[in-house]
């Protein structure tokens, strides 16, 4: 039962992986290459998911470990001339170093104070940006030069090479998170969101876990900020603003937490709201927030965690 | 300095690629519609009179709101006053906007959306650096053309790309350059900044100080306020002893609070007072708590205030864009424009129109030589489409140069004072976007 279980997963995730590689052969160019944008947003959402969705730690500073991503790949472009490997790895690498930092004292702390503390550590992740205004340009941001946009000798700036890139980082995000959350310890961090009394008594080292959490999901937001700066060439302050705090909770909300490729459908859902209603009215993100109070109405576990709940239990 | 005579260059042709999954669709797609259509002569005729579509990236919400408020205004008059005199080309104009979020994520894909959605012909708007620094180099990557109306230096520093211009408002190096000879002369040689501390109050910083050293000037003070601040008293006492001018550019909404804290701080004991319309823009100069402002000094780029000397060219525009000569709303007394920064949307709009009918523009496919036409426009003189005064195009670096106003706040209004020179804003060019491939 549980091995047919695994192999629906699996066949779920490589479909969608699937469908996704299909409809770039398909979409018209506006929405090939926002279904690109979408993609490594997810990633960063999916990365948000491993700490809220799996391990129930409700951060509010999660642009910090994304923007730790964006800066280093960026800043090392800018001055040192490192290309998109490098800035990949080295987005990996700062995301996790933060996560791990911001870890070792946030974890202290659980609930509200959680909240606070993080929030606490973004804002001066923010500001710090702004020190460093001759180096970072502040609010202002600066663009990665087109030439050094390349991977292995692709063009980034080609939308084809983009889209795969995209892609495969998306795949990756969506191979860890099903490794995860199937995996023992996958487990412990449910268990720990649950009840973490009760898996501290049980003899887990739950700030361990905990910690250990946090740094998949720095690293993995990294690797998105990373990847957003070449894909599409600009970093700035912005990205590590509290709203790029408050989005991935969002698309995690609205596509389902703990579910695999629930953040996914909530990054894409949320884009395709405020695109097409900023159309018709300025009030767009009235609209979003509409949607998102009709969503927990009557999706209270999100999108994907309510078909879950209600039609495919083995949803992962 | 600027060129003022064009060198002749080669024209540059697109690149040589291969071919892509988008030039494969567009090829299959483009003979289909040849083969389907009936009589491709027909479906020319009716391109040529379709409107030309400009993507209009707008702040209608965020930070920058206000201005978007006015920059949709002054574009929709623009519009259609262009309209009534025969479009462009024949052809009329469509402005499609889009709302950016003042956020540079939402920037990009607007400008991507004009270009592969819309079909817009050009992209062009918006104030903020950070959303036109964001939305630019996707506009590079599309080849579509982006007028932007934003103020910042970056166009000239030549951290953007070809498609990319600034042609009808000038940048902030430009213009500090231009106040510091009048401050030095007028005010005082010993200059005390205070600036938010983001890139745009950085640029006032680095480009004043070194402006103000060439006039045998100094600052002796450089106070820079985190973005986040909301009181500004513990400021005040940084600012040193023998400080004659006191320079400001606080922007945002603090700013009544700034000056409202200055004014407690000094009294009747303070020195003059020089500072960037920028931090009053869409607010009434008679506000309560600006009355310390009595006397002091603002740049304006477009004097606010209708002045006796103003042209008849202004107040066509102002009566054209519903503005009085107060600068505040026809409709509205209490709504005040963002007058010294939108008329780069008036101007920016007739600057496409130009640079169109001089390319012979008929579409998409003659973007690139829309880009060389503009880049070949040098003077602009002042007129019905260029109320704000004459101006000189640097088609190397992309950015336009023009005049500048001081004007004193007196009696509730503001009087200009000086107008500079277009010269007095020249500065060596940094960049040569014509080197750029098309």
């Amino acid at each position: 039962m549980r091995s047919l279980r695994v192999n629906k997963a699996v066949t779920l995730h490589l479909g969608a992986i699937g469908v996704l590689f299909a409809l770039q052969f398909v979409l018209p160019d506006y929405h090939h290459v926002n279904l690109a944008r979408v993609m490594v947003l997810a990633g960063f959402a999916m990365a948000y998911n491993i700490s809220f969705g799996y391990t129930g730690l409700l951060s509010l500073g999660h642009a910090m470990f994304f923007a730790a991503g964006l800066y280093a790949a960026g800043l090392m472009a800018r001055f040192a001339g490192v290309g998109a490997e490098g800035g990949l790895i080295l987005g990996v690498i700062a995301g996790l170093a933060m996560a791990v930092a911001v870890g070792l004292l946030a974890l202290r702390t659980t609930g509200v104070s959680f909240m606070i503390v993080t929030l606490m550590f973004a804002q001066a992740a923010f500001l710090t940006i702004f020190y460093f205004g001759e180096y970072t340009r502040g609010d202002e941001g600066f663009i990665i030069p087109s030439g050094l946009r390349t991977l292995f000798g692709f063009s980034l700036v080609e939308p084809a090479t983009r889209y795969l890139v995209a892609l495969s980082l998306f795949a990756l995000c969506v191979a860890v998170s099903h490794g995860i959350a199937r995996s023992s310890v996958g487990r412990v961090l449910a268990a720990i969101r649950e009840n973490e009394e009760r898996t501290r008594m049980l003899g887990y080292n739950v700030f361990l876990y905990k910690l250990a959490a946090l740094a998949i999901s720095g690293a993995m937001s990294g690797a998105a900020g990373a990847a957003y700066g070449f894909l599409f060439g600009y970093v700035g302050a912005t990205f590590a603003s509290i709203q790029y705090s408050i989005f991935p909770l969002l698309w995690v909300l609205m596509g389902g937490a703990a579910t695999v490729l629930g953040p996914f459908a909530g990054t894409l859902l949320m884009f395709y709201l405020v695109d097409i209603s900023s159309a018709y009215t300025s009030a767009n993100m009235l609209i979003v927030g509409l949607a998102l109070i009709g969503l927990i109405l009557f999706f209270p576990k999100g999108i994907l965690g309510t078909i879950r709940e209600r039609a495919a239990p083995w949803l992962p | 300095m600027v060129d003022l005579v064009k060198p002749k260059r080669k024209k540059q042709t697109k690149q040589a690629r291969g071919v892509s999954r988008r030039t494969a669709l567009s090829g299959l797609g483009g003979a289909a519609a040849l083969g389907i259509l009936p009589g491709f002569t027909r479906y020319a005729q009716a391109q040529s009179s379709a409107p030309i579509k400009i993507g209009f990236q707008v702040h209608r919400t965020g930070i920058g709101a206000a201005y978007g408020r006015w920059y949709d205004r002054t574009t929709k008059a623009a519009a259609k006053l262009i309209n009534e005199s025969g479009g462009i080309n024949g052809r009329p104009v469509e402005i499609v906007t889009e709302d950016d979020g003042t956020d540079p994520k939402r920037g990009a894909e607007v400008v991507e959306k004009f270009a592969t959605q819309h079909g817009a012909d050009v992209a062009f708007g918006t104030l903020f650096s950070h959303v036109v620094i964001g939305s630019a180099p996707r506009a590079g990557e599309l080849k579509i053309p982006y007028f932007v109306v934003s103020e910042g230096h970056h166009v000239a520093s030549g951290m953007l790309n070809r498609y990319t211009l600034q042609p009808c408002i000038t940048d902030v190096k430009s213009q500090v350059q231009s106040m510091a000879p009048w401050v030095a002369s007028n005010l005082g040689k010993k200059v005390t900044m205070i600036y938010p501390d983001f890139a745009f109050g950085h640029d006032h910083r680095d480009y004043f100080s070194a402006a103000m050293a060439a006039q045998g000037g100094e600052v002796i003070g450089k106070i820079a306020v985190p973005p986040t601040e909301s009181s500004y008293f513990k400021y005040f006492p940084k600012i040193p002893r023998g400080t004659e001018v006191l320079y400001h550019v606080m922007v945002g909404p603090g700013v009544l609070t700034f000056v409202k804290e200055m004014g407690e701080f000094f009294g009747d004991q303070r020195p003059e007072i020089f500072g960037f319309i920028d931090s009053l823009e869409a607010v009434s100069i008679n506000s309560p708590g600006l009355e310390f402002l009595e006397g002091s000094y603002f740049w304006e780029a477009n004097p606010r205030y209708a002045q006796a000397a103003s042209t008849k060219f202004d107040a066509f525009y102002r009566a054209k864009v519903g503005v009085d000569a107060s600068g505040a709303s026809i409709d509205d007394p209490k709504d005040i424009s963002t007058y010294s920064h939108m008329f780069g949307c008036w101007e920016t709009l007739h600057f496409i129109k130009q640079g169109m009918e001089s390319a012979g523009y008929r579409g998409p496919g003659d973007r690139a030589k829309l880009i060389e036409a503009v880049e070949d426009i040098a003077a602009m003189a002042e007129s019905q489409a260029h109320p704000q005064g004459a101006k000189i195009f640097n088609g190397k670096t992309h950015q336009v140069f023009g005049h500048q106003y001081i004007s004193q706040v007196g009696d509730g209004k503001l009087n200009v004072v000086h107008k500079t020179a277009i010269e007095d804003g020249f500065y060596k060019d940094e960049v040569d976007y014509t080197s750029q491939p098309l």
